[in-house]
């Protein structure tokens, strides 16, 4: 199989490539890359063949493929919800060639066999690159250290008991220090669970309003500042998952600031919505931690722009519809989030708050540099790990068109400017450029 | 309009047409034969999945007066859980094909979202710590008795604020009128962030200084337990209303309870039972009340 990209602008941070030019990809490995100084009519030979798929990418970027480090695949234990199949597909639908999934499955992956059932599943029925996170603790307890060392040799790239904070701070002081002979970070779900409480929302004046139980801000603050805290103590690596406030925002610029070991991220929701989005008590709005307010939300934006928040990544967390089609207090936390999450961030490209260079990177590089992972980027002789984007074409989210079983979104039937068109990852490839 | 979810949703007007239908129906009730054929041959059914006898007493009371046709659908929470989701339980009764839904709940929400998905007329009985809004209508309904007028008046609401869906639905209420209103109680039942309207007390003497009205609300005994109070007794001694205190509040203000009232804690039987008492009153009230809302709504407006 042969794919052309004909007169593409190149970008890819991986590589520090940058230009006008003409890709082509045989059998999954990108055989040539020539860089050109203006665009050329295409050569239009060879068109028709089952074998070959030529593409005017003029005015088109490429760029590499991107890296979620925060997905939840559900598989095993919750197939209903998604499956590695489907999930990866999504990830595909979504620009994402490589997806990291998170250990809260059942069983919890917190032991090799676990990992190993993940990654044969991908083998055999993925679409993209699938990086299993381990669980901190067995059984996502937050009691006894899972066996690290082991998962890491299975394969996984980084621990986290997310949807569960470990409570108990000598555990997290003691995974932080062992995982230095492992080398892979600590992602914390930062969340003091008594001050959350059964909090279902953001406290405030509108979760007063709706009498819906708030999670106040500090709830996050505090494991923030605890985690940190540790992490300075221990040196290990601390990587802080969907940051949600402004307080959390100034911490981790603090702990930069000192030297310590830290990295966060963030998710398209926390600098598209904020708690007004719940008003109507949708529940597809519903997430852990809660969507804030216009200051916390800005203040996400401008730490993405200073670097203080080094990655997006989705959460992607698909629930079936019954999950959700409850009263709000009752649903499940969650955003289905592989298949808008890149459109969502370009939103930050156009209103100028991030360029086009430094959104790919908080998806490629950051990632790869945080979990040690191997990325050749776009070059030639590599296995082909690219997408094609159009960054300005409208398109309007449609949740039933989306290939992951979650359609929990709150971003349904809104307009978002900037698609993926084609996702090549090795020999799989998925072509988008009919959709509406 | 075709279900009443809370007074949020309600203008001015909407209520004052409610207070005056509910005041008719005062006067029927006052007669000698109590039941009106208005609605005959409609069905009303009282679905409560938080056990309640004076709420759903009231209402059933009101619907008989208006000669509706009433079920009692009561569902513990813990048979819920087992099984059956409330869209479930919903879809069940709708196809009882019912014109009126009385519905409480224990989450917030849980009476919009039956509004939402079901034809009948949904009346909101209470759901979680959202809104008690037929609460609030009858509580407006025994003010405008004694005072003639809602506009000027000085309200005080003393206790668990946070966890009080009736306080919310007098707190709308209210601010659709020109109306001072205060909240009293110890920080830890207040709200975080204060609603921009309301003033905040700590202490209860000055929090019900001069004012015309005091709603005092039930204290949960499980409030000990999540740390909100250190005791009953404690909560007791500086928040309940105790017959001194009387003498702080205008010599014609109104005291409020909406029941059940824990006598000694909260409120003392002093007050409880003294001529300022409207306790009995919003009692009476509620079938009147209720009466009217269901009256007014309109099952077949879709």
């Amino acid at each position: 199989m042969l794919i052309k990209f004909y007169n593409a602008n190149l970008l890819d941070p991986i590589t520090k490539t940058k230009g006008l030019a003409d890709i082509i990809i045989e059998d999954g490995v990108i055989s040539k890359i020539k860089l050109k100084r203006k665009s050329t009519p295409i050569q239009t030979k060879g068109t028709g063949s089952k074998n070959m798929l030529e593409i005017n990418a003029e005015g088109l970027y490429l760029f590499p493929g991107l890296i979620d480090m925060h997905t939840h695949l559900r598989e095993p234990g919750y197939e209903y919800k998604e499956t590695i199949r489907t999930g990866t597909l999504a990830a595909l639908r979504g620009g994402f060639t490589s997806v990291c999934c998170m250990a809260n499955t059942f069983p919890v992956n917190d032991n090799p066999e676990v990992t190993y059932y993940i990654l044969a599943k991908a083998k055999e029925e993925g679409s993209c690159h699938v990086l299993p996170i381990g669980a901190i603790t067995k059984g996502l307890k937050g009691e006894e250290l899972s066996e690290m060392a082991m998962l890491r040799e299975a394969g996984c790239v980084a621990f986290s008991d997310d949807g569960m904070p470990v409570m108990n701070s000598i555990i997290m002081k003691r995974a932080l220090e062992y995982s230095k002979a492992i080398g892979a970070p600590i992602i914390s779900h930062c969340e003091d669970i008594n001050l959350s409480e059964d909090g279902v929302m953001n406290e405030g004046k509108l979760s007063f309003y709706l009498g819906l139980k708030g999670i106040p801000r500090a709830s996050e603050e505090v494991m923030v500042a605890r985690d940190i805290l540790l992490s300075k103590y221990t040196k290990g690596h601390l990587h802080i998952a969907h940051v949600s406030t402004k307080g959390s925002v100034e911490l981790i610029k603090f702990a930069k600031e000192q030297g310590i070991p830290i990295t966060a991220e963030t998710c398209p929701h926390y600098f598209t919505l904020t708690e007004e989005a719940v008003k109507d008590y949708n529940t597809n709005a519903k997430v852990n931690p809660p969507l804030r307010t216009e200051e916390d939300l800005e203040t996400i934006k401008s730490a993405l722009k200073e670097g203080i928040i080094d990655v997006i990544a989705t959460d992607h967390a698909p629930h079936h519809i019954d999950e959700k089609k409850v009263p709000f207090q009752e649903a499940l936390n969650g955003i289905s989030g592989l298949e808008t999450a890149f459109s969502l961030s370009l939103r930050l490209v156009h209103e100028g708050t991030l360029s086009l260079e430094e959104l790919i990177e908080k998806f490629t590089v950051s990632p790869i540099k945080i979990l040690k992972i191997r990325k050749e980027g776009i070059k030639e002789g590599a296995q082909a790990d690219l997408i094609l984007v159009d960054i300005n074409k409208e398109w309007k989210v449609d949740k039933n068109k989306f290939v992951s079983l979650g359609k929990n979104t709150p971003f349904d039937l809104w307009t978002l400017k900037g698609k993926v068109l084609f996702t090549v990852k090795g020999k799989k490839f998925l072509d988008m450029r009919t959709e509406e | 309009m075709k279900d009443l979810i809370g007074i949020k949703e309600l203008s001015r007007q909407d209520i004052e047409e409610i207070l005056n239908t509910a005041k008719a129906f005062k006067e029927v009730l006052q007669r000698d034969i109590k039941k009106v054929p208005t609605l005959r041959g409609r069905t009303a059914i009282n679905l409560f999945f938080e056990p309640s006898t004076r709420t759903r007493t009231s209402f059933e009371l009101a619907e008989k007066r208006l000669s509706l046709d009433v079920l009692n659908f009561s569902v513990s929470t813990s048979s819920v859980v087992k099984g059956e989701t409330l869209y479930d339980t919903l879809k069940t009764i709708e196809s009882y094909n019912v014109d009126y839904i009385v519905i409480r709940h224990s989450s917030s929400g849980a009476a919009k979202f039956v509004a939402e998905n079901t034809f009948a007329s949904v009346i909101n009985a209470g759901d979680g710590t959202n809104e008690h809004p037929t609460q609030a209508l009858l509580d407006a309904f025994s003010i405008l008795e004694i005072k003639g007028r809602l506009d000027g008046l000085k309200i005080a609401i003393v206790g668990d604020i946070i966890h009080s869906r009736v306080a919310r639905s007098n707190l709308y209420l209210l601010s659709k009128f020109d109306t001072e209103i205060r909240f009293v109680g110890p920080p830890t039942l207040l709200p975080q962030e204060i609603p921009d309207n309301v003033k905040i007390f700590f202490d209860l003497q000055e929090g019900i200084e001069d004012v015309d009205v005091v709603m005092i609300l039930r204290i949960q005994l499980e409030r000990q337990k999540g740390a909100y109070i250190p005791s009953l007794k404690e909560y007791s001694h500086f928040w309940g209303l105790k017959k001194e205190l009387l003498n702080y509040i205008k010599k014609d203000a109104v005291v409020m309870h909406p029941g059940p009232m824990n006598r000694g804690v909260e409120i003392s039987t002093e007050v409880a039972d003294s001529s300022q008492s409207l306790i009995l009153r919003q009692v009476t009230n509620g079938i009147a009340t209720r009466m009217a809302v269901i009256y007014m709504l309109n099952p077949k407006e879709v």
